[in-house]
């Protein structure tokens, strides 16, 4: 698997995401959590039903076998994405470390998803715009950490 | 369902989906074990087989939408008071498969709960009662053989305590985690018990399958079992806790033994357990080396050598006619703690018949066993453990002022980290992670999550026993054991309170 080979970014005076693997049981209510948050009525049912088009989650949650574990974007300090975007929409908030993506300037390129190692940013089809994690901006706990059952994403600084 | 067998469509429940609500996440269908509900890639769609529902309500706890909904199946047969439901399903099974009836957790029959027709006191005007917020309120618990007497020496000019004592253990709440051995509970809720035991002050047991090599820092508070099957007992194990357990009985299943199925000895139970890997865990129904008290005395004191007289031995049988006499046995056999199992007490598996007719309550049998050593003298050689259907604090305080030490809690353990009571332990798919080995399944404990939770119901139980001793006026639980003038019984006949030694409501 590719995150073996992958080490995550800490530090930096900037709190993320991380996954608990051991604890991490499948059932994508982070994904859920994340769709929500993301969408204008900010109500499950609605997201799901009424949004149009749905949002798509900014967080994966990877499974093989038992294993499962929920990733969304990690900040990097040298994001891959900014280097490959080719008009600009990405750029790292130098006061927050967040990596940001502006959906005025996407193109709908892909280049950022083929350049990020840790595939966490996916196509918004409907709008052929590219989404990323904005962990949440507004937000004290990211959405998907607040909806995980059982206590598998952290929010902190490492 | 139209492949179903007819007699497998009378459902037990129906799952019930708004579909207004539904958003078709799928998240029903990744938490249920039983595939009871089952995503159609073609429609987009989660559709639900209601035969295949168990109950556990994991779906509707984790709907993110509220859109799911288990109810008790309300078809009906024609009324009869002699053939429930229950029985006539029971034979449609038995006819399908010949084989036992199988269930877990402990007896449902509707036999009377006698904790429920006993009150308490209080003091009012010529007591005073105690605010255990402002004034010292004594949980602590010795558990251990006390001196028929106290030799003082005052030789010295220095008064000290002549002679000493056999091992005592102290506990800080008089609430104990049952056994639940490794392998019909996984070994994120025996990490969740140690740590609570650890932290509470408390004891858990290892049950018969063996100590997990990784929790064996958790010494001080656990109590290891030796039952029938012997599974994973060796020299370093006996010294592990500050206690063992010899299991000779179980409420929930009287009389029989135990299997647990090759399929769940993977390779860490298999190690545990000292088995080969996939091979049958099969418990003798009795211990082959003990066929009278003599032999129980045999064993005890083999225990007692290989742990140097540093441990205390507790003996445990399940709650049945003869528990008094039983338990004077095993008093004069050399046990420091008898533990007694009523028939509401759980288990990961059982037949259902024995489970609900086989055995008595738990009320009944602590009140004979404390009354009848009380009146053979010897009721200080041995403290008194109770287990099976302590459902709340009141049944704790009741359990002791009737005699005993303190409590077991099993099943109010497991509900505490999830558990629902739906009875299917014995499938090994237990969706809420608790009795299977399953590793996807397991790790729906989370053991920090565990700890806490099993923490906060000893925390919460032991602020509630401490009101209600304060409001009987009394300040050390001590003061409270045997104390059956505290209680008064309420809709019971008078051999119901001649066994129970208690007045009626009133008297």
């Amino acid at each position: 698997m590719r995150r073996a080979t992958l080490k995550q970014p800490e530090g930096n005076g900037m709190k993320r995401v991380y996954q608990k693997e051991d604890v991490c049981i499948g059932c994508r209510l982070c994904e859920i959590g994340c769709v929500v948050e993301h969408s204008p009525a900010k109500d499950v049912v609605k997201a799901f039903r009424n949004a149009s088009p749905r949002p798509e989650p900014r967080n994966i949650v990877e499974e093989r076998g038992p294993l499962s574990f929920s990733v969304n974007c990690r900040h990097c300090d040298e994001p891959a994405c900014l280097h490959a975007c080719i008009s600009g929409a990405i750029a790292k908030d130098p006061l927050t470390g967040i990596v940001g993506q502006d959906p005025e300037k996407c193109v709908g390129c892909w280049s950022c998803i083929m350049a990020c190692p840790f595939g966490v940013i996916r196509k918004n089809g409907a709008q052929s715009k590219a989404v990323k994690c904005d962990l949440c901006a507004g937000r004290t706990i990211p959405a998907c950490v607040e909806a995980c059952p059982n206590r598998a994403l952290v929010f902190e600084e490492r | 369902m139209l492949y179903c067998a007819p007699n497998k469509k009378y459902s037990d429940f129906i799952i019930v989906r708004d579909p207004d609500k539904c958003i078709d996440c799928r998240v029903c269908a990744r938490q249920c074990s039983y595939e009871a509900h089952v995503y159609d890639e073609s429609t987009g769609k989660v559709f639900s087989d209601d035969t295949r529902c168990v109950g556990c309500h994991r779906c509707e706890a984790f709907c993110p939408s509220g859109a799911l909904l288990i109810r008790q199946n309300p078809s009906e047969f024609r009324d009869n008071a002699v053939w429930k439901p229950w029985f006539i399903k029971n034979i449609y099974k038995q006819a399908e498969t010949g084989g036992v009836l199988l269930t877990g957790m402990g007896n449902s029959y509707p036999y009377p709960v006698y904790w429920d027709k006993m009150l308490l006191d209080a003091s009012q005007v010529t007591n005073p009662s105690i605010d255990p917020l402002r004034e010292p309120m004594e949980l602590k618990t010795y558990l251990g053989s006390k001196p028929d007497a106290l030799r003082i020496d005052a030789g010295s000019g220095e008064v000290r305590l002549a002679g000493g004592f056999t091992p005592q253990i102290a506990i800080n709440y008089p609430i104990l985690f049952s056994a639940m051995s490794y392998g019909s509970i996984n070994l994120n809720v025996h990490k969740g018990l140690a740590r609570a035991a650890e932290e509470m002050g408390i004891l858990y047991n290892t049950g018969e399958g063996g100590l997990h090599a990784s929790l064996y820092r958790y010494g001080r508070n656990t109590i290891v079992q030796c039952a029938s099957g012997r599974f994973g007992v060796h020299s370093e194990y006996l010294n592990a806790g500050v206690a063992v357990e010899i299991k000779i009985g179980q409420g929930a299943k009287p009389g029989i033994g135990g299997h647990l199925p090759g399929e769940k000895i993977g390779p860490e139970i298999s190690r545990t357990r000292m088995i080969p890997v996939g091979a049958d865990a099969l418990s003798p129904a009795p211990h082959h080396d003990i066929y009278s008290i003599e032999d129980l005395r045999q064993l005890i004191y083999a225990i007692k050598e290989a742990t140097d007289y540093r441990k205390l031995v507790f003996v445990k049988i399940a709650a049945v006619h003869n528990s008094a006499a039983i338990a004077s046995g095993m008093v004069r056999a050399g046990a420091d703690v008898i533990t007694l199992d009523g028939f509401r007490g759980g288990t990961g598996a059982a037949p259902t018949m024995i489970r609900d007719n086989v055995g008595i309550p738990i009320e009944m049998a602590l009140a004979s066993v404390d009354e009848r050593l009380r009146q053979e003298g010897i009721r200080n050689q041995a403290s008194l453990l109770v287990a099976g259907g302590i459902r709340c604090s009141a049944d704790v305080v009741k359990a002791i002022a009737l005699g005993a030490d303190a409590v077991y809690i099993g099943t109010a353990a497991l509900i505490s980290v999830g558990c629902t009571v739906c009875q299917r332990c014995y499938t090994g798919k237990c969706p809420w992670g608790i009795a299977t080995n399953d590793p996807f399944l397991a790790k729906r404990i989370n053991p920090e999550i565990a700890h806490e939770k099993l923490a906060n119901l000893i925390r919460a139980w032991g602020h509630e026993i401490q009101e209600m001793l304060g409001g009987m006026g009394i300040n050390a639980i001590e003061s409270l054991r045997g104390n059956r003038e505290k209680l008064r019984g309420i809709g019971l006949n008078e051999s119901e309170m001649n066994i129970l030694g208690i007045k009626h409501a009133g008297a």
